[in-house]
């Protein structure tokens, strides 16, 4: 072991694991020599290899979140060549649905959602542009090292790419609060500080939120070094980007200009550049002489809460606001100019018409996509005491935590930051992130806490099978893909799930795979597969299914538009995640509501209608291996055949094969990675 | 027939199920558990009021507030204060309302409030709430998980967390609401890191009264029963196969389901309550209509064990018009509440249920108008404000903590959030400190670090 002088503070958890230098033992040389090796100590056999249907079923799930298709089984089972496992793991690997199944596991982490939170919860019509960027950069398999800097600074590097700052979207999946009477200032803070723990929690598994109000109380941060941290964040502002989508930018260029013209003729009939521009001076004076006049002090606080930009864009000269700017500002002028007029003119001048005519004539330009990013802004960090915005102490400067071993830059930027993170000499990072992989494809992590890597979590079952995986990882040129391969290759995940009695009840030791519940998006993406109606189209903006129709209807899970305050139910009764916060491990509950969910919502009743459509035709047998195929992966065996039999001839024909495939939806085995 | 089947394949079957039920139970999240110690109330009734009620106009009079009717207070007074909307300067709204002494304690309610007035001997009024947000979502979330931030298990949650259900038919923790739905909406009974198992379940009390609780559209109940039968059969056959406690517990999901289905719409055939039991709640006629259901629903559930009952009503965040907008609120929910504190009691409920009234925050002495042509509302108020309790545990009859003359701030006794929720835990045997639960590397509860019992609520 390193001494621990390499750490800047003298403290107790010195000798805390997680923070030691990840080592690579010598030997064994894989993931199996590992988990033998700890199997033997304790006296204890692995099981033996899961049958092969259940292994590509249970590799598809966990590699793309889809069952696999009849066809890709067969091809699996016919395939007795040495490496035929190899080619099914590379084959799902380069599958682009790869990057969906990962992509969602990070947006948990992320927070991802698409609306503000909070009262208003207003829609983020352009957060899908992050999501996107996160399942590309997963599919082209971007080194961890690369996704970590572009996420947390990439409008900080050399020449930044439009996507390097799209990027940047992971800290706008933050909560926005527009609930009157906020102070913005607060609000501003509130999010740095959920910034600052999300990265934290995200990368270095660590709860720095802790130390917000006071030093952490059982890991290493003071709250100096909190703040130290925070600034690095406090000097980072909300900003917005068109990103144009490919081929939008002829379409909209060319419809511009009529409809600039048709825009000014609207505006200038209602006099709306004069008495915007009355109304404009009105707002500045209320900002500047409260008390003078309620309703204009009532109008400039809204505006401040309400409107994005709303105050920044006012206090702009309206020659040098952009387009989008000036925009915004019409559109707020218009929707509220009411509120400091009389009732009879407010009614005479009839804005709310024109804001329609307006809204109509947008629809005519082809739109420019647009994605939410981050900037840098100098701004002076204090300590908050007692983590109160109005109660600042010592100013302090950005700085990397002193428990981890320095880069030795001077004075940080973000983007030192983020490299800090994935620098080679950094114990945690690493450690966490294949922490977390293997979680997803186990059940629980080799550090259960996948969260907290701090005293307060718990220790590893395999420590020197973690640190093994975080060299390969870092060693490997942080490919995430090839952690996925090594862990999928191993014999240990290819174990059968199936309990011995008595051995091992949680698990720890690995001595089998485990059976896990699929999440809320897999569960809807396997009917949806198993039916035929999966519309597998990748990325783009999120859907509202039940509204919609044609393939909007049939998108995957992770596609539904996430309302933080009105989740969709499916979402919900699964454990999918609200994105209030950043979160690293989902629940596996088992209520009556997901019975209810998966028997009676109109969603999975189309499911069972089309399951059954779609085996039309054959005759008993043939039809009862086919609908078995698709959604279990499997053929049924005499006693299940019997059963069905049985339950087909009571039934009514018209609902008895729609009855079946409901049924086999409903299957604990279906909702399950075996 | 199923028992046509091979007699091997039914023992096995049997053998499956016969082991089923008793893991299923073994690893039902919702089994009932004991409390920490003897409880005095197996339930909760939540009258949530969404929003802000006014304590200056319902429950805490404030004559002197008339003398300062229309100036605004002095600056050393409001120093320190949050206020959304207004400004510290506003002018003072004195109340409208009068005020008189109801029951052998005399404890003073609104006009506005005749019906829970009526009951004030079994309330225990507390007039020194305070609370520490002056926005709604921070405010309920507050109220309900014990912290600002989002994302923890809400009150019903812990409690369904800390000790399931005796209820077979319904879920431990059920949700009505009414009015305008709340702001908050899923955020004030979600569970939060705790599995969904905890999480309300919204009742409508119209159409259907859960969400996918029918049968598929051309579905009977016999056929759902036959799909039911395969799904377990084949579950217990999977079961068996591979040793999974997990199955089991999706089984039995599966039969409360079922349960559930059945036994939901019942929950609403009022058929056998008594004319004058509708009558006394005021359920068939307006404008008490939708609440009187939902508090006729609530004594129903209670006596079916439902652990957990929360009313949300929405919206008291009266900014303008004030005395209209109150007004219509009480005529809808007080009758209501007042007809199910006595039906309690009568039928011998009102010993083992906990009843809380309560919003997030209260309203400025101080009158909003945002414009002139418009009646005067009222702005948050964080800092003073009132709740009551009754049943199970709770010393009626008897008021609590003061506030200033003005309704400003406490001047006596003060209860914190977290002393209300320690205290509601502690009606039904649970110890606030030790109702906890590991995430994200440190134990959680919901009273956060703080919550005391408040001991003179408690009988």
């Amino acid at each position: 072991m390193m001494a621990p002088a390499i750490f800047g503070v003298a403290f107790a958890a010195a000798g805390l694991w997680s923070l030691q230098p990840v080592q690579r033992p010598l030997a064994p040389a894989d993931i199996d020599g590992f988990i033998r090796a700890r199997l033997t100590r304790e006296g204890l056999k692995p099981s033996p290899e899961a049958p092969k249907r259940v292994l590509l079923r249970r590799l598809s799930l966990d590699l793309v979140g889809l069952p696999p298709a009849p066809e890709e089984m067969a091809a699996f089972l016919a395939d007795t060549s040495a490496d035929a496992w190899a080619r099914q793991v590379d084959r799902l690997l380069r599958s682009p649905h790869f990057g969906e199944k990962w992509g969602r596991h990070w947006l948990d982490q992320a927070r991802y959602a698409d609306s503000d939170g909070f009262r208003s919860d207003r829609f983020r019509p352009h957060a899908w542009r992050y999501r996107q960027w996160v399942i590309d950069a997963l599919n082209q398999d971007m080194p961890f090292d690369q996704f970590t800097i572009e996420q947390l600074a990439g409008d900080l590097l050399p020449n930044a790419t439009g996507n390097q700052r799209i990027a940047t979207g992971f800290h706008r999946n933050t909560l926005t609060n527009r609930e009157g009477g906020i102070d913005p200032e607060q609000f501003r803070v509130e999010q740095v500080i959920d910034r600052t723990n999300t990265t934290g929690t995200v990368w270095l598994g660590l709860t720095v939120g802790c130390a917000q109000c006071h030093d952490h109380k059982y890991d290493p941060i003071s709250q100096r070094d909190y703040y130290r941290l925070f600034a690095f964040f406090n000097e980072a502002d909300e900003d917005h980007m068109d990103a144009p989508m490919p081929g939008e930018w002829g379409p909209h260029l060319q419809a511009r200009p009529e409809y600039d013209r048709k825009r000014r003729e609207l505006l200038a009939a209602k006099n709306v550049p004069a008495l915007q521009a009355e109304w404009e001076a009105g707002m500045i004076e209320a900002a500047a002489h409260p008390g003078k006049r309620l309703d204009w002090d009532h109008a400039f606080d809204d505006l401040r809460t309400d409107c994005e930009d709303g105050e920044k864009i006012l206090r702009t000269p309206a020659a040098q606001r952009t387009r989008r700017q000036s925009k915004i500002l019409t559109a707020y002028f218009l929707g509220n100019y009411g509120r400091v007029i009389t009732r009879e003119r407010k009614e005479q001048l009839q804005f709310d018409k024109l804001a329609k005519q307006l809204a109509e004539l947008d629809k005519t330009l082809p739109a420019l996509s647009e994605a939410p990013v981050m900037r840098a802004h100098a701004r002076e960090t204090r300590l908050l005491q007692r983590g109160d915005y109005k109660n600042p102490g010592e100013a302090v400067t950005a700085a990397l935590l002193p428990l981890l071993p320095s880069t030795g830059v001077t004075r940080p930027a973000r983007l030192d930051l983020a490299r800090w993170l994935v620098s080679r000499d950094n114990p945690l990072t690493a450690r966490v992130i294949v922490n977390r992989i293997w979680q997803e494809y186990f059940g629980r992590g080799l550090v259960r806490t996948a969260e907290n890597f701090g005293s307060q979590g718990e220790t590893p079952t395999h420590p020197e099978l973690l640190d093994w995986l975080a060299t390969e990882f870092m060693d490997g040129g942080w490919s995430m893909k090839r952690v996925h391969r090594l862990i999928v290759m191993s014999a240990a995940y290819r174990q059968s799930s199936i309990t011995r009695s008595a051995v091992d009840a949680g698990n720890k030791l690995l001595a089998r795979q485990s059976r896990l519940r699929l999440s809320a998006e897999s569960i809807r993406d396997s009917a949806l597969a198993a039916s035929g109606l999966l519309a597998p189209d990748i990325g783009g903006p999120s859907v509202q299914p039940e509204e919609a129709s044609g393939r909007d209807r049939y998108r995957r899970g992770m596609y539904i538009r996430q309302k933080r305050t009105a989740p969709h139910p499916l979402m919900v009764n699964f454990d999918a995640p609200s994105g209030y916060g950043a979160l690293c491990r989902r629940n596996r509950s088992n209520t009556p509501l997901q019975a209810l969910n998966l028997l009676n919502d109109p969603a999975f009743v189309e499911a069972a209608r089309a399951l059954a459509k779609r085996t039309e035709g054959a005759e008993f047998d043939e039809r009862l291996n086919r609908m078995f195929a698709l959604t279990l992966g499997r053929a049924p065996d005499a006693d299940e055949r019997a059963w069905l039999r049985a339950y087909l001839e009571q039934q009514p024909p018209a609902v008895a094969w729609t009855g079946v495939a409901s049924v086999l939806l409903n299957l604990d085995e279906f909702i399950t990675r075996e | 027939m199923l028992h046509d089947l091979p007699r091997r394949h039914f023992f096995r079957s049997l053998g499956g199920m016969l082991g089923g039920v008793a893991l299923a139970e073994l690893s039902d999240p919702l089994a009932a558990r004991k409390p920490h110690f003897a409880p005095t109330a197996k339930n909760v009734i939540f009258f949530f009021q969404e929003g802000g009620p006014s304590h200056i106009d319902l429950y805490d009079p404030k004559p002197t507030l008339r003398k300062w009717h229309g100036q605004p207070l002095p600056a050393s007074m409001t120093k320190d204060l949050n206020f959304v909307f207004v400004k510290p300067d506003a002018k003072v709204l004195g109340s409208e309302r009068v005020f008189q002494p109801h029951g052998q304690s005399g404890t003073e309610f609104s006009d506005y409030l005749p019906r829970i007035g009526a009951n004030a001997d079994s309330i225990c009024l507390v007039r020194s709430m305070h609370t520490e947000a002056f926005n709604h979502h921070p405010g309920q979330s507050l109220l309900f998980t014990g912290a600002t931030q989002f994302g923890r298990p809400t009150a019903g949650a812990w409690v369904s967390y800390g000790l399931g259900t005796e209820s077979r038919e319904m879920p431990a923790f059920v949700v009505l609401s009414s009015g305008k739905g709340t702001s908050g909406g899923s955020m004030n009974w979600a569970s939060g890191f705790l599995p969904s198992s905890y999480a309300g379940t919204v009742f409508r009390s119209s159409g259907e009264p859960i969400l996918y609780l029918p049968n598929p559209p051309g579905i009977s109940t016999g056929t759902q029963r036959a799909r039911l039968d395969l799904i377990r059969r084949l579950n217990e056959e999977r079961q068996y196969e591979t040793g999974d406690t997990a199955t089991a517990s999706r089984i039995h999901s599966y039969e409360l389901a079922f349960r559930m289905q059945a036994a939901a719409p019942k929950f609403l055939d009022f058929s056998r309550e008594s004319a004058k039991t509708l009558e006394d709640y005021g359920v068939n006629r307006e404008p008490t209509r939708p609440y009187a259901v939902n508090c006729l629903l609530a004594r129903r559930m209670v006596e079916r064990g439902v652990r957990f009952v929360m009313l949300a009503h929405a919206s008291w965040d009266d900014h303008q018009e004030l005395n209209r907008k109150l007004k219509k609120n009480c005529e809808v929910t007080d009758g209501p509440i007042g007809a199910l504190i006595h039906d309690l009691k009568e039928r011998g409920l009102l010993d083992s249920t906990l009843l809380v009234w309560a919003g997030e925050f209260g309203r400025t002495p101080m009158g909003q108008l945002e414009r002139v042509d418009e009646d005067p509302g009222r702005d948050h108020h964080p800092n003073c404000f009132s709740i009551w309790a009754a049943g199970g545990g709770i010393r009626g009859g008897q008021v609590i903590g003061k506030t200033d003359e003005l309704g400003l701030r406490v001047t006596d006794h003060p209860v914190h959030i977290h002393d209300l929720q320690a205290t509601m835990l502690h009606c039904l045997g649970l110890d606030h400190t030790r109702l906890t639960h590991r995430h994200m590397g440190r134990d959680f509860r919901l009273t956060d670090v703080g919550g005391k019992v408040v001991r003179q609520m408690l009988a």
